[in-house]
This record gives C-alpha cells, sequence and structure tokens, in this order.
C-alpha cells in the first residue's frame, strides 16, 4: 500500500507498470488477429475493447467490455500487457476483468458509463487502474479513488488531436500554477478544483502528478504522437488511428517510432513518408454536446 | 562520468533520477552513436518484445556489443536483463548473450501476481536490505559458471553479475534506496580508469 501525504494512493508495483510502458504506444485492438499486428508493430501493451470509438460513434448503441472469449484469445495471441475497457461504474465488468487476470482496467468513456455518479473503488480491486481525465481536478479525483496511471480523454474517435492538446495543456497548466501557490492557498484550490487537498499539497511540491500521464484520444499521425510527448505526455494511446487508416501494420510502426524519437524531426519525417491515408477525422467544434464522449465521468 | 539510459522506451525517467540521487550525470540514449558519449549503460524495465523492435529498428545490437567489448559496464533490470541474456525462455527469443544466465520471461505470471518483497544484497562493504519490486517479471532459470549470484529471493537468484555486466529481475529504480545504482556507478568508475 502506498501512501502520499497520509492519503493511500495506488500500490507501487502498479504505478511501476505504467512506468515500464512510458515512450510506448498502447493501441486499441477488437481482436487476436489486431492485437498481433499490434505486437510485430512495436506496441508496448494493446487495449482489448468491442469496438474501436470510431464505429461505437457511428454505430450507436450501448459500448460494453469486450466479451470474454475475443480477451482471452488477445491474451493468448501475445506477451505484452493486455488492457481492457470497463464502462465507468461497472464494478462488475472490473470484477470479470480481474478475474481474467488482464494486466490493466481502463475505466473509459469511451464505453456507455453505467454509474452517472460514482466511479469504480479502485482500491478494491488487485489489478491496476487508468482513467481518462480533462483538467487537474479530474486527475486527482481519479488518483484519489486508486487509479495507477491517467490519461488526458482527447476526444476519442475523432482523429482530431484539438481535444486532447487541450486536455494535455490544462493538466500541464494546472500543475504549474500549483507549484506557483502559497501553502495558505492551496486549501481554496482543492475547494476550486474538488481535489483531495494531501495531493495537491505533493503535486505542489513535487510539480509533477504521483502517477505517469499518458494521452488519448484523437492520435491519428505520427506528428500528433509526437505533438502529445512534447507536450508532456509519457506515452500514448491510440485508438481507432491505426485499424481505421489504410495500412494499420505500417501506421502504427511510424507511430512507435515517433513516440519514441519525438523530439528528432529528421526521424519524424522519414516515419511520416508513404504512409498511406489517415483516418477520416471530424471537427469536433461541430459535433453536438451530447455526442461528445469526453464529458462522460466527473 | 556520464552513464546512459537507453531510453526507447521503458522506466529510463527514474534511471536517470536515481543516478542524479548517486550525483552522476545522466544521458538519455535513443541512437546508437550516442554509446560513444557513456562510460556505461543502464537498460531498464519495459516490454522486451518492443525493445527488441525498436533495437531493431536502429541496428543497435552491433553497436552494445561493441560498448562491452570495450570493457563498458552494461546494467540491465527486468526487459534490460532479458536483452542482456545468454537465452531466453517462453517465448524463445533473440537476446545479446552478454551474461551467461537463462531467463524466462513473465515467469511469476501477469500483473494481477506481481508483488513486493524485502531482500539482502551482497554488494561491495557487506549484505544491504533491499525492497525489491517484481512486476511481470522473469525469473533467471539458470546460472552459468561465470556468474556471481549478487541476490536471491525464495532461493532463487534475482541480481547477478558477470564481469562489467550486473542485472536484476526487479526494480530497485522503483525504490528510495540508491544502493545497487551506486554500486554500478563504482563499477563504472573503475572501467573508465582502466586503460
Amino acid at each position: 500500500m502506498s501512501e502520499l501525504n497520509g492519503l493511500r494512493i495506488a500500490d507501487r508495483k502498479h504505478i511501476g507498470l505504467a512506468e515500464m510502458l512510458k515512450g510506448g504506444v498502447i493501441m486499441d485492438v477488437t481482436n487476436h488477429e489486431q492485437a498481433k499486428i499490434a505486437e510485430d508493430a512495436g506496441a508496448a501493451a494493446v487495449m482489448a475493447l468491442e469496438r474501436v470509438p470510431s464505429d461505437i460513434r457511428k454505430d450507436g448503441g450501448v459500448a460494453r467490455m469486450s466479451p470474454v472469449k475475443k480477451i482471452k484469445e488477445i491474451q493468448k495471441a501475445v506477451t505484452i500487457p493486455v488492457m481492457a475497457k470497463a464502462r465507468i461504474g461497472h464494478f462488475v465488468e472490473a470484477q470479470i476483468l480481474e478475474a481474467l487476470a488482464v494486466d490493466y482496467i481502463d475505466e473509459s468513456e469511451v464505453l456507455t458509463p453505467a454509474d452517472e455518479h460514482f466511479h469504480i473503488d479502485k482500491f478494491a480491486f488487485r489489478i491496476p487502474f487508468v482513467c481518462g481525465c480533462r483538467d487537474l481536478g479530474e486527475a486527482l479525483r481519479r488518483i484519489g479513488e486508486g487509479a495507477a496511471m491517467i490519461r488526458t480523454k482527447g476526444e476519442a474517435g475523432s482523429g482530431n488531436i484539438v481535444e486532447a492538446v487541450r486536455h494535455m495543456r490544462a493538466v500541464v497548466s494546472g500543475i504549474r500554477r500549483l507549484t506557483t501557490l502559497s501553502p495558505e492557498e492551496l486549501m481554496t484550490e482543492a475547494k476550486n478544483l474538488g481535489a483531495p487537498y494531501e495531493l495537491l499539497r505533493w503535486v505542489a511540491k513535487a510539480g509533477k502528478l504521483p502517477v505517469p500521464n499518458f494521452s488519448a484520444g484523437g492520435i491519428a499521425t505520427p506528428a500528433d504522437a509526437a505533438l502529445m510527448m512534447q507536450l508532456g505526455a509519457e506515452a500514448v494511446f491510440v485508438g481507432s488511428g491505426i485499424f481505421k487508416s489504410s495500412d494499420p501494420a505500417k501506421r502504427a510502426r511510424a507511430i512507435v517510432q515517433a513516440t519514441t524519437h519525438f523530439k528528432d524531426a529528421d526521424v519524424l519525417a522519414r516515419v511520416s513518408e508513404e504512409l498511406g491515408d489517415a483516418m477520416v477525422g471530424i471537427e469536433t467544434s461541430k459535433l453536438p454536446k451530447e455526442e461528445l464522449l469526453q464529458t462522460r465521468g466527473w | 562520468m556520464r552513464i546512459g539510459v537507453l531510453a526507447l522506451q521503458g522506466d529510463f525517467a527514474l534511471h536517470a533520477r536515481a543516478l542524479e540521487k548517486c550525483g552522476v550525470e545522466a544521458v538519455e540514449v535513443r541512437k546508437p552513436s550516442e554509446l560513444d558519449e557513456v562510460d556505461g549503460l543502464i537498460m531498464p524495465g519495459g516490454e522486451s518484445t518492443t525493445l527488441l523492435k525498436l533495437i531493431d529498428a536502429w541496428d543497435f545490437a552491433p553497436a552494445l556489443e561493441k560498448f562491452h567489448g570495450r570493457g563498458r559496464p552494461i546494467f540491465g533490470t527486468c526487459a534490460g536483463l532479458i536483452i542482456l541474456a545468454r537465452e531466453v525462455e517462453s517465448p524463445r527469443q533473440f537476446s545479446l548473450g552478454l551474461i551467461d544466465v537463462t531467463v524466462e520471461r513473465n515467469a511469476y505470471g501477469r500483473q494481477r501476481e506481481s508483488f513486493e518483497a524485502s531482500g539482502v544484497a551482497k554488494l561491495d562493504g557487506g549484505p544491504i536490505a533491499l525492497e525489491m519490486v517484481f512486476i511481470r517479471a522473469p525469473r533467471i532459470r539458470r546460472v552459468g559458471p561465470g556468474v556471481q549470484v549478487l541476490a536471491e529471493h525464495g532461493g532463487e537468484p534475482v541480481m547477478a553479475r558477470e564481469g562489467r555486466v550486473l542485472v536484476a529481475t526487479f526494480h530497485p529504480e522503483l525504490t528510495d534506496s540508491t544502493a545497487v545504482h551506486r554500486y554500478f556507478c563504482e563499477l563504472v568508475s573503475r572501467s573508465a580508469i582502466a586503460p
């Protein structure tokens, strides 16, 4: 059990697995064939889900945890960590994923929420959780509930990086702001952010989150991945961007290289050549509010 | 003295932090040519499958062999150990063979089976108590005659050294102790003085 200023956070071994994934690409897959393509391309982990976000957006209906059979097939097909998504607040889906021994649970806004008020109590599980956030307050609430990794939400299935950038900048500038506050200002800031005071005090001193911070939601090109890394992401999740492009294996390899060599423009130019077509993106500012995935969760 | 941390993928940032706590300059290494600028190298934990793809894409293997041939010390944790080992099991895969051990990947199971333990390491100057964090860890199944076991867990080797190659199946960089990193820095500083 790990503690910060007397407040319980996720276990060191679980935060540690997120550390091992840094500089890597975690790819959404819906079956074992895709999982194998992802592993061969250099994915650091795969994320099992029923449908990729752009299909969820297109087809509608309730999006749930991936079928158990699919998850087992994916686990058999690859040696890298296998993550899977559970609906926000659906702790029984999480219990099933724990029984399957997936390596990380993503309590994800991409699936249809099961609870409109409460997220899962992540301390009740022996496997780690990653949760999405749009700003620092949301990140710290999830860490307070036991998330061992945070990812900024972006807008999943949009192929548009603008929301991912907005959320990463919000978290990074929120952290920077905390480091400039005097001790007596921190409690009011905790109230305004709706975040645990003890965590706030720790972040104000350390200048970073106590768990790794990755980026998700809208990455479609090697340049998008490198942009998020330069903005402060420590690894990236790619969903529809790979398997909705014209040559998934090639694009996956290029995004892996771009994530490692994110500061090297010569490498980025080279891997961005002859990639085939990227997924068709969506202008997120034109999306009606009720179609946004990022506003799920609080 | 400068020590490189292979930064292709994995927990390179925490290794760099541990080196800095030891008062040593840490340099992130992403290309083979960058090995020329460092006196020792840490190969961090991460996903060995992923690391091998990135090593292959940049033709890193010959450069690492040359680095070792020049007498430069290398320290591998977890995935780093897997890449340095003579033999790898489950699955069998390419490795550099710079330390005479056989390792089995993910040998304790998936993340649910990851664990912490306390143990004792025989470093220079006597036994030192260590917290050991094992994450989807490999197991050392065979140790060659030239390999010295520096720490055990449950009667099995978890830290070992052959000449200038040091390996551990656990993650000292995740703890507050810098004992293992100090031991490696000492190795590097001695080899940097030697001709």
